[in-house]
């Protein structure tokens, strides 16, 4: 591990020393996306330049190698997540898809009618949308865990919600649009106490903690590159062998089968019985490299440094008057989603932008839970590991001249 | 009094953005725009005559008056209000079929789409599109009626 230089961190991307109208770019979406390291942008330009070639099929060399890189991936991520086996390791478009392939392929053997699913008010519509959907398919009821007003699970509500027939829990680490930290470990041994299955939305999860899915014992996380400082497009889910070899695949192609004739084809083993048809190589390529980056900083060290940044953010922010910070949770990520007096987030939004500084504005894919709060969405600043205390001192000057502005 | 035509009222809207010489300027007239915009009865002000696409909240409301059209509008967006105070400004007392030929270069000209407009956020192209589809509602109406 190297030691924490910031100065240094800051070299390694190159989108960093762009400008926006002709303003230092200021890059605090990494909620949505974060920037990705030089090392990750030359591992794609090498795999196009001098290794290119389609995986788990040709016999001849440039095959064999991509293979080889490919499967490298997966094995790192294995012992980074501490995953038992590599071929508890899918790979998928990213959390979206691992999400979409848990409804279908968990869903369609284990949840029928009358049976529960639940999740939390603070979903990212992409692990409320595919629930939802799963559940007008079979009949079946979507449960929701209430937050209080700091943007907090109630646990004991959580409690209350398992029964016989709850087949699955599916709650994010981290929500998107709050920050808030959910108490994952305790969701999960709560509800393997009523034999049930859960799965984390680790999208905004991996890129801040270290996760252990065996000390977790989750049953499935999901999660995307390009969150984690990797390119977009690609993505895993993690789950537990058990769980995997029960479920039914539900994209069907090459690549995920074993024998086929016209009258009947089986599957392939696992993982590739969930990887149909031709991966995104070079993503997965790029994402190994991220991987690589991200331990030679130390995810410990990238969470410790975000959280001073969150914490010197959410201070100087608190101290212009009518500035509302919107989910106070105890354990928050380096998330910060806040209101300024009555203007609408997106009149803020604009002119935050014009001066150079990117956040989002908007409900950020979370639509209840900002509904919940009674409010039009938030201005979300989210920070990585490039960014400053300098960068969000010029958040600070913004927002007064938007208040300068506006009121 | 006269009423001005679509491409007269866009070269006066050119001609006053013109003499801005930095968006700070824009986005403050659009402020001020928003501020006089021919407000939306709060009868009409419901989901039905919502946009979408539109990031913040905005209803539009049209009416025919002896073959020419007027719209109300409102926007919980400060900046948007003004966007839309400014096509307002541009359509109303226009024929149907005048805004429904009228190509609203000044768009363009005044860099509003440049900068204002990353498609799905700010809605001006959705807003655009609505006033043309009452326009177009008014034409088929008005044709049947003959």
């Amino acid at each position: 591990m190297q030691e924490f230089n910031i100065h240094k961190i800051r070299e390694d991307f190159p989108i960093i020393k762009r400008e926006v109208y002709n303003k230092p770019l200021v890059y605090f979406d990494n909620a949505a996306t974060t920037q990705k390291p030089q090392t990750v942008i030359d591992a794609i330009v090498r795999y196009y330049s001098e290794d290119n070639s389609n995986i788990h099929r040709g016999v001849h060399y440039l095959s064999q190698i991509s293979t080889l890189a490919f499967e490298d991936t997966r094995k790192n991520f294995q012992e980074y997540i501490n995953a038992k086996h590599h071929y508890e390791l899918i790979f998928t478009k990213g959390t979206t898809d691992a999400i979409n392939l848990v409804a279908n392929s968990y869903g369609k053997v284990f949840v029928n009618e009358g049976d529960e699913v639940i999740i939390s008010a603070l979903e990212h519509h992409s692990n409320l949308v595919p629930w939802q959907n799963l559940c007008e398919q079979k009949k079946a009821r979507l449960r929701i865990i209430p937050v209080n007003e700091n943007g907090e699970i109630i646990f004991d509500e959580f409690v209350n919600l398992l029964n016989e027939r709850t087949k699955l829990v599916s709650v994010a680490h981290v929500s998107n649009a709050l920050g808030t930290v959910n108490p994952i470990k305790k969701i999960i041994d709560k509800a393997h106490e009523f034999n049930v299955p859960v799965l984390i939305d680790g999208a905004q999860g991996l890129a801040h903690y270290k996760i252990d899915v065996q000390e977790l014992d989750c049953d499935f996380y999901a999660f995307s590159g390009h969150k984690f400082y990797a390119p977009m497009g690609v993505g895993m889910l993690y789950g537990k062998e058990e769980w995997l070899n029960k479920m039914v695949p539900y994209q069907f192609g090459g690549e995920m089968v074993d024998q086929v004739s016209f009258e009947k084809t089986s599957y392939n083993e696992l993982p590739f019985k969930f990887e149909a048809g031709t991966p995104n190589v070079d993503a997965v390529i790029g994402m190994n490299a991220a991987l690589e980056y991200v331990k030679d900083i130390g995810v410990e060290n990238i969470a410790a440094y975000e959280s001073e940044l969150l914490s010197y953010a959410t201070g100087e922010l608190s101290k212009i008057e009518g500035v509302r910070i919107i989910g106070t949770a105890r354990e928050k990520a380096s998330v910060l989603s806040f209101l300024i007096g009555d203007i609408h987030p997106y009149d803020a939004g604009m002119i935050i932008d014009r001066l150079g500084i990117a956040v989002r504005t908007g409900h950020h894919c979370a639509q209840p839970i900002l509904d919940s709060f009674n409010i039009p969405g938030t201005v979300r600043a989210s920070f990585a590991v490039y960014n400053t205390k300098e960068e969000i001192n010029r958040l600070v000057q913004a927002v007064i001249q938007v208040k300068n502005m506006f009121e | 009094m006269e009423v001005k035509s679509i491409q007269e009222t866009e070269e006066e809207i050119i001609n006053e953005f013109s003499y801005f010489d930095d968006w700070m300027d824009k986005y403050n007239f659009l402020i001020e725009m928003g501020k006089s915009i021919p407000s939306i009865d709060t009868q009409y002000k419901v989901e039905n005559n919502l946009i979408k696409g539109c990031q913040s909240r905005v209803w539009l409301h049209a009416t025919l008056e002896d073959g020419r059209i007027n719209f109300t509008a409102d926007s919980d967006a400060v900046i948007t209000k003004g966007i839309a105070n400014l096509l307002i400004r541009v359509m109303n007392q226009q024929t149907p079929d005048d805004i429904l030929s009228a190509e609203f270069t000044f768009v363009d000209k005044i860099g509003l789409k440049e900068h204002l407009s990353p498609t799905r956020s700010n809605g001006l192209m959705a807003m655009l599109k609505q006033m043309k589809l009452y326009a177009l509602a008014f034409k088929t109406k008005t044709e049947q009626a003959k």
